[in-house]
């Protein structure tokens, strides 16, 4: 870990408003500027690796809030992920993270037939039964919440029901690759297949190869280094082969991961060719606004949009979701007040630390509320499990649908 | 610590609120000074005024010291426990009380974030001027601590023009109730505005009420560019003396223009000695008068590039550049030493120019920035912790900087406070009689050597 890193920090103080664990507790152990200094301490000696330590390196969220609010450069969270990430190499990886990490991650239809019993739970009427009975206050907690978070499952992955290439609509403009994403196409392949009919619509040929594999995030999260290389050599591969003008990704945490694909491969000039091409689908559409505006039709809806951490912190991105959305007549946008605060699902976050997840997700549930608005709008797997799920318990309901979705509707009128 | 006190301390404010793990006693030993560090013995979070009075008369009654904080933005080492003693943090003190529109004040507790207080009272179109750089987290009561300047200073003046009562917690545990709503009492000394920049030696706030204004109904920013230094401190001089006060009159070295450049991209020159960030704000008229009396003065003295935000946004982004101007220099090196040498208006341009001297002689990297318009100059000296001679040099520099600012008429500390950075300086500026006065008082208010020992003096 570089040393120098740490010392950046002058402890100025300029995070602590942005991040969501200090903002709940108050406290310089759950702050940006208290995790630099307390991984500071333990390589300096002064601390060790006590059960506490590992208790407070632990409770960020990774949303790199405080990256984008640092004017030194220094990026908080993502040196607290290196220093676990870097203790996790020692201890080495246990057999259940072996097993999800190495051998259903990676291979996309392992994935989705580890999800067919889910699909089945919910088609038969089961998930009903069991909900009711409160059967799931016997299982672990853990999977029971994960449980709770789901939305119905589509009838099929998007992976199986997409073909290969969708051709442009009218005069073709370019071609672009599609990045699936497990989650976009396990659970949100409506949105999915709005992204690819929206690249069409505007004149562009989608190539979705079949057989791409997870974007690595999940290795990231769990700390495993070389399946996360291998990831990222096996995409950069699949998708440098075929000529693309870019690639689209509608899932936020892909994006940012695909973009760091160079990096990871210490800058392999084919990977980062690749990363340079990926884009979020915002990114693409907003390039576009003035062929999109043509084709959108009136929805007066009253709309918000929620910033994922990895679209606004980890890729940058903050304008072009909302310019988007202001392109359809007749919307009345309003600001979400902290839009770009984490909303707490943060990977596996919500389900290993259920209580602060929680006091991350009503803070942006009652700003939701602020706004009055009756749709949310985000673009972020995690982000839309977590906030569908609380803002359907919300009084009055907000509906929450990808971005994408909402300029189908729109498209579609 | 002894656990019996520590358990006894956890009576008072819950347990989950007294931290004395080694962890967080770690997070607790620094504020934002560089250098400085010391762990706390044990670290209380209190929740109510209460319970701030029974934490300190159980301290005071045990000879255990006593160190207030608030979000830690602290400077000079203030909000540091040097004896081992307690961490007294009051950010969970938070709610602000009222907005009274009839009387045009505000009554928080201690911890509310400053900027938050703006955003509450501007929703009511009334106006607190006082915006120091670390306003998004620096607390009310830390601000009148120190009594924090900012940005308006030069216009609105400093937190103490805004406090108008306070509710203390002395050292004993006793409640200290001073000033109040009232616009004219002069009953006795004015003990509030002693308080106002104590430094958390005399007591610890539980309340503040401050005066309000209403909000300027028109602002105007501007950015101007100098090719020449020299000539931008004298365009300093000649605003103010033209009687043309405006609301924000900032200045950027080259050194610190590169760094913020750098990081907030807003489109600052590279090439160019100096830049003014300067904004007028009051009635339309009054606003455009002076923003082209101020146009006529930069342009006399050679600036080399005049511009007027064109609407809000760009004037918050020229403004916000100023403001992340220390933390942006801090990108250089790792370690960086900001010190806030206050002269005379009129010695702007000798001040600015016997710095660069200075550098020069020691052979080192400042960049100056700061708040022209009222004198408070922010030479930013950027060095590594690791290099002890660099260090050694720079505190050389720094005390000859001082000397000069004494010299001058100036002071040692505009906005930041004395803490412990800068003590040594203080008896060259106040004499003997000015620190046995100082002595005196603090014996008044805490005979036991309570609060914030080391501190100041």
């Amino acid at each position: 870990m570089d040393y120098v890193k740490l010392i950046n920090c002058m402890r100025c103080g300029m995070c602590l408003p942005h991040c969501p664990t200090y903002k709940e507790t108050f406290l310089e152990t759950a702050s940006p500027r208290g995790r630099v200094a307390l991984v500071r301490k333990f390589q300096e000696g002064e601390l060790v690796e006590s059960e506490k330590f590992l208790e407070y390196v632990s409770l960020c969220l990774d949303c790199q809030a405080c990256a984008s609010a640092c004017p030194c450069g220094v990026n908080a969270g993502e040196l607290v992920a290196e220093f676990r990430c870097e203790r996790k190499q020692e201890q080495g990886l246990s057999t259940m993270e072996e097993l999800i990490l190495r051998k259903l991650v990676p291979h996309p239809d392992r994935l989705e037939a580890a999800t067919a019993p889910l699909r089945l739970y919910q088609r038969t009427g089961l998930q009903k039964v069991v909900r009711s009975l409160g059967l799931l206050k016997v299982f672990p907690a853990a999977l029971g919440r994960m449980e709770g978070l789901l939305p119905k499952l589509p009838e099929a992955p998007l992976r199986q029901t997409i073909s290969e290439v969708t051709p442009a609509v009218g005069e073709q403009k370019g071609t672009v690759g599609f990045f699936l994403g497990c989650v976009m196409s396990l659970i949100f392949t409506e949105a999915s297949l709005a992204t690819v009919q929206l690249l069409s619509t505007l004149g562009y040929k989608v190539v979705t190869p079949k057989d791409q594999k997870c974007c690595g995030a999940p290795n990231m999260l769990g700390h495993d280094i070389d399946g996360l290389k291998e990831a990222a050599r096996f995409n950069t591969d699949l998708f440098q082969s075929q000529e693309l003008d870019f690639v689209v990704t509608d899932c936020g945490g892909c994006g940012a991961e695909l973009k760091k694909y160079g990096h990871h491969l210490d800058g392999e000039a084919a990977a980062t060719a690749f990363s340079t091409k990926v884009r979020d689908i915002s990114e693409v559409l907003a390039a576009e606004a003035g062929a999109l505006k043509e084709k959108l039709k009136p929805l007066p809806l009253k709309v918000t949009y929620h910033d994922p951490c990895h679209i606004a912190h980890c890729q940058g991105i903050r304008s072009q979701p909302r310019a988007l959305i202001n392109l359809i007549p007749g919307i009345d946008f309003r600001e979400l007040p902290e839009a770009d605060a984490c909303c707490g699902s943060a990977g596996t976050y919500n389900i290993e630390k259920p209580e602060m997840s929680d006091r991350v997700l009503s803070r942006k549930v009652q700003n939701v509320q602020k706004t009055g608005a009756d749709y949310l709008v985000t673009s972020n797997p995690g982000c839309l499990l977590q906030l569908k799920k609380a803002l359907s318990e919300a009084t009055p309901p907000v509906k929450v649908i990808h971005l994408t979705e909402l300029l189908q509707m729109s498209l579609n009128g | 610590m002894e656990h019996s006190f520590i358990k006894a301390l956890s009576e008072i404010v819950g347990e989950q609120y007294t931290l004395s793990d080694p962890e967080s006693l770690a997070c607790y030993g620094y504020d934002s000074t560089p250098e400085l560090q010391s762990r706390p013995g044990v670290v209380v979070l209190p929740g109510r005024s209460e319970e701030i009075a029974k934490v300190l008369a159980l301290c005071d009654g045990a000879g255990v010291r006593v160190t207030p904080r608030g979000s830690g933005t602290n400077l000079s080492g203030g909000s540091i426990s040097f004896d081992a003693g307690v961490v007294l943090q009051t950010s969970r003190m938070n709610r602000i009380l009222e907005i009274d529109e009839e009387n045009l004040t505000a009554t928080v507790e201690t911890g509310v974030i400053t900027s938050t207080l703006h955003r509450e009272v501007e929703a009511k179109g009334l106006f607190y001027p006082p915006d120091p750089g670390s306003m998004n987290i620096s607390t009310m009561g830390g601000n009148v601590a120190e009594n924090s300047g900012g940005l308006r200073g030069l216009k609105y003046g400093v937190t103490d023009d805004y406090v108008m009562g306070l509710k203390t917690i002395l050292a004993s545990g006793e409640l200290l109730k001073t000033g109040g709503k009232v616009v004219k009492d002069v009953a006795g000394y004015n003990l509030n505005q002693l308080l106002v920049s104590s430094e958390g030696t005399l007591g610890v706030f539980s309340e503040v009420t401050v005066k309000l204004i209403p909000k300027p109904q028109a602002k105007k920013t501007m950015l101007v560019h100098f090719p020449q230094l020299e000539q931008a401190a004298l365009t300093v001089s000649h605003i103010i003396a033209a009687r043309i006060i405006p609301a924000t009159l900032e200045f950027l070295d080259r050194t610190t223009i590169k760094c913020v450049e750098d990081y907030a991209h807003v489109g600052l020159p590279l090439d160019v000695d100096a830049v003014l960030l300067i904004e007028v704000d009051g009635h339309p008229a009054q606003v455009e008068e002076d923003a082209a009396g101020i146009r006529d003065i930069c342009e006399r003295h050679h600036c080399s590039f005049f511009q007027t935000a064109a609407g809000p946004e760009e004037a918050l982004k020229l403004a916000t550049a100023r403001r992340v101007a220390l933390s942006a220099l801090a990108r250089v090196r790792p370690t960086t030493i900001l010190e806030d040498a206050t002269v005379p208006r009129s010695c702007i341009a000798p001040m600015v120019k016997l710095i660069q001297d200075t550098a020069k002689k020691y052979d080192l990297l400042i960049g100056t920035f700061g708040h022209a318009g009222d004198g408070n100059l922010h030479p930013t000296c950027l060095t590594d912790e690791r290099n002890p001679d660099e260090i050694k040099r720079a505190h050389q520099a720094f005390g000859e900087i001082f000397e000069a600012t004494i010299a001058m008429g100036g002071t040692i500390t505009g906005e930041h406070g004395v803490g412990v950075a800068k003590k040594k300086y203080l008896p060259k500026l106040v004499g003997e009689s000015g620190l046995k006065v100082m002595r005196g008082i603090k014996g008044a208010f805490d005979p036991r050597g309570t609060l914030n020992p080391g501190k100041i003096f």
